[in-house]
């Protein structure tokens, strides 16, 4: 049961049409019945992150005590969670355009991320978006840096991507703000000099601002606190120097941890989104010509599903929606789960795959390719058959999954 | 009549979507900017919002206080602005963005209250129009506590300073609310000595303000008020004119209403005498309708920022003429789903080419890669 050959070899351009007009459907249904009930969602969204951020800032004046620390850092890190993946990214890519609204919009966002919007909805938006999982055209595949893909050829600095895969969760953002700028669009002289002057500028704008407010701002002001509390306990200069010094450091590392927590969730997110076993890449040949019906057949390819609480899908930007995400990138994400049973309806009448899993089986399978590909070789890994509608048979163990394991 | 929109062409450097900027005290800008480091890349602003949303800086706000009835399809709604109030001048008309089910919608209404009121509360005086996206939700629904976005104060249709001695205003129907706010301004400074007032509704129930417009007369010698009742008496014709006001020549005159009446005022200015820069009218144009043809003919586009000129016969997308007519436009996809391409509208309708469906709005962001200009566009790209 288990193919390799993208089933869009087996589709008659009869049917891809077909199927491209089943998921339009979906999408113009869905966009007719936008309204109150979904801006009353992000707009309670941005509030509850505006008040996580407010209340975890407060704790940490107190940083110096382990469990305001601890508190504060963790309310911290779903703040910036939230902020990045169910806010900013959703925002960025115009999900909440339709409200017309001056503030929320995609022109206009800017996150709590090293990224310049600009540079990232170019980089994620148009290019990751459009050429999704196409080998040489998105870039996304192995961000320029991993052999994620059997058919990259291999470099012997892969050998070291083990390692840099760790310090690429640890710190993310920077990660994706260095691939926004697009070092290849330099070298193929797709971008001019200029541009990447200007677009450093606006980095280093980005980065300054970051760096200051989480790491000089903030704890300066716990500092600043701590000392002035312990002069007006009446208590030495050294000993109020001290209190500060304490609480600087305090919240500084608070800081560092928050961000720490918040790139690591993206990152093992986002890498769950294209990169598992069940996922397809094309070559250019295969996407010739695509119509928009092969667009949407490419995107349920490429992209694998999260199984999740709803508190998942939440702090997950409903990227445990990515299959749907990548079919309409553009819908407001509270819409996914909702939309999810007839995407899975057209995977069934149609045999074609719905690529879902548990975080932790995708996060692994993810691993595997990521240690397994740092070496020269390897081939694509086993495909999941057609959907077949809600599975008994996920309960049980693919046999196939453990073969594939223990052929590597 | 239609609900009172002006279209708000020839605008290059404002952009409609956002509100005013709001006229707030330097220290407390300076108090803002300062703390910024603490909340970037949000301002403390949008934390402040949460206290309450009237405090931004960003753009203006103001709470609906009060919503008065005036007709039957018909209300006064008073808003309090967020920060003090520029001013207006008697006549002059601005822009308020409405949420309706999750969209956000600006109108343009002219303001009906007199420049400077004690209680600090402007107010505008929209008239339902059962088709439209905004004044069912206003006239029926809105409720005081809610919260509006306010543009700037516009419009030359003004009142001089210097107050002229004699005066004829000419309304119809809703064209009466800029004239509002004349005549409760001249009440209030002694100016209303030798006014004439001609007005026509279709009922005496239709008269916006009717009663105040009563008590005016009933107050001031200076004022005479005409109605004219077009359901019994048809409507009214510059030939009227002779036998209500017959000394108009030498009067200032202030004409609203629609486009109909404004054109046979004109004429007649010009054919009989009258002095046309006595004669000042204010043209309001009715939003046009959506689903009036299948037939998408395109229509011409103006690329505000580019400075350019395209044009669509229905089938190009508006990226695609402006292309083509050399301007040089952000896109991406070009299918509809990145949202690179997005510019926003000023004026005119637009077509979606997926689906056929005539939308758009001035200020709304649309993309330029599935839509094309329905009629002629305006677009900041």
């Amino acid at each position: 049961m288990s193919v390799t050959e993208s089933p869009l070899a087996r589709l008659s351009t009869d049917q891809i049409e077909e199927i491209g007009r089943e998921f339009a459907a979906i999408h113009d249904e869905v966009f007719s019945e936008l309204g109150d009930r979904d801006r009353r969602y992000i707009v309670s969204m941005i509030e509850m992150h505006r008040r996580l951020v407010v209340l975890s800032r407060l704790v940490l004046l107190f940083a110096r005590a382990k469990p305001a620390w601890v508190a504060g850092t963790a309310t911290l890190s779903l703040a910036k969670i939230l902020e990045n993946m169910e806010i900013g990214h959703n925002v960025m890519h115009g999900q909440w355009d339709w409200m017309n609204d001056p503030r929320i919009n995609s022109s206009t966002w800017d996150w709590d991320s090293a990224s310049t919007p600009a540079a990232w909805k170019h980089s994620h938006n148009y290019v990751h978006h459009t050429y999704t999982n196409i080998r040489g055209k998105d870039k996304d595949l192995g961000y320029e840096i991993m052999r994620i893909d059997p058919h990259q050829k291999w470099n012997p600095i892969y050998l070291f991507q083990p390692f840099y895969n760790v310090l690429l969760a640890a710190f993310f953002e920077w990660g994706v703000a260095f691939h926004d700028l697009d070092m290849e669009a330099l070298r193929t002289r797709q971008k001019s000099r200029q541009q990447l002057t200007r677009e450093l500028k606006g980095m280093a704008a980005k980065a300054r601002s970051q760096i200051v407010k989480d790491y000089v701002a903030f704890p300066l002001l716990s500092g600043a606190a701590a000392a002035g509390a312990a002069v007006l306990r009446r208590r030495g200069r050294t000993e109020a120097l001290r209190a500060g010094r304490d609480a600087f450091r305090a919240t500084l590392a608070a800081d560092f941890t928050a961000n720490v927590i918040r790139n690591v969730w993206a990152y093992m997110i986002i890498f769950c989104g294209h990169f598992p076993d069940q996922t397809y890449t094309f070559s250019e040949e295969e996407v010739e010509d695509e119509t928009r019906g092969g667009f949407y057949v490419r995107q349920l390819l490429g992209a694998a599903n999260i199984e999740g609480s709803a508190l998942f899908h939440v702090i997950s930007g409903n990227l445990g929606y990515q299959v749907e995400h990548h079919l309409y990138p553009d819908m407001p994400s509270t819409r996914y789960g909702e939309i999810a049973p007839r995407v899975k309806a057209i995977c069934e009448k149609y045999e074609l795959p719905y690529n879902t899993g548990p975080l932790f089986k995708q996060l692994a399978t993810v691993q595997r390719t990521i240690l397994r590909l740092a070496l020269p070789g390897g081939s694509p890994r086993p495909k999941p058959g057609p959907y077949r509608g809600e599975p008994t048979a996920d309960a049980a163990p693919d046999p196939h999954d453990l073969a594939a394991a223990a052929s590597v | 009549m239609a609900e009172c929109v002006r279209t708000l062409g020839g605008r290059p450097t404002r952009v409609a979507e956002r509100g005013a900027t709001p006229k707030v005290p330097a220290w407390r800008l300076k108090a803002l900017r300062a703390l910024r480091a603490f909340f970037t890349p949000l301002m403390p602003d949008d934390y402040l919002e949460l206290i309450n949303p009237l405090w931004s800086t960003q753009e203006l706000r103001g709470r609906i206080e009060r919503i008065e009835r005036e007709t039957a399809d018909a209300v006064t709604v008073l808003i309090k602005p967020g920060w003090e109030w520029e001013g207006h001048r008697p006549g002059q008309y601005l822009r308020v963005g409405f949420e309706v089910d999750g969209k956000h919608h600006w109108r343009a209404y002219s303001i009906t209250s007199e420049p400077g009121r004690p209680d600090g509360l402007i107010g505008i005086t929209p008239k339902l129009r059962e088709t439209g996206a905004v004044s069912p939700y206003v006239v029926r629904h809105a409720k005081p506590g809610t919260v509006v976005r306010l543009g700037g104060v516009e419009g030359s249709f003004v009142l001089p300073d210097e107050v002229p001695e004699r005066l004829l205003f000419v309304s119809a129907g809703s064209g009466i609310t800029p004239i509002m706010s004349m005549l409760r301004s001249l009440d209030r400074d002694g100016g209303l000595r030798d006014v004439i007032h001609l007005h026509s509704a279709r009922t005496e129930d239709d008269i916006i303000f009717g009663s105040q417009l009563q008590q005016l007369d009933a107050r001031h010698d200076g004022y005479r008020l005409e109605k004219r009742l077009t359901r019994r008496h048809g409507r009214l014709a510059p030939a009227d004119l002779e036998a209500l006001c017959p000394d108009w020549r030498e009067r200032e005159s202030f004409v609203c209403g629609p486009a109909e009446l404004l054109d046979a005022l004109t004429l007649h200015w010009k054919q009989e005498g009258g002095d046309p820069d006595a004669l000042h009218m204010e043209r309001f144009q009715p939003i046009v309708g959506s689903g009036d043809g299948e037939h998408g003919d395109g229509g011409t586009i103006r690329f505000l920022k580019s400075d350019v000129g395209g044009e669509s016969d229905g089938t190009t997308p508006i990226l695609v003429a402006g292309e083509q007519a050399g301007a040089s436009l952000p896109f991406g996809c070009r299918m509809g789903i990145c949202h690179t391409c997005v510019g926003q509208l000023c004026s005119g309708r637009i077509r979606d080419l997926r689906s056929g469906v005539v939308h758009g709005s001035e200020g709304e962001m649309v993309r330029t890669c599935v839509n094309a200009p329905e009629g002629a566009i305006e677009i900041a790209l």
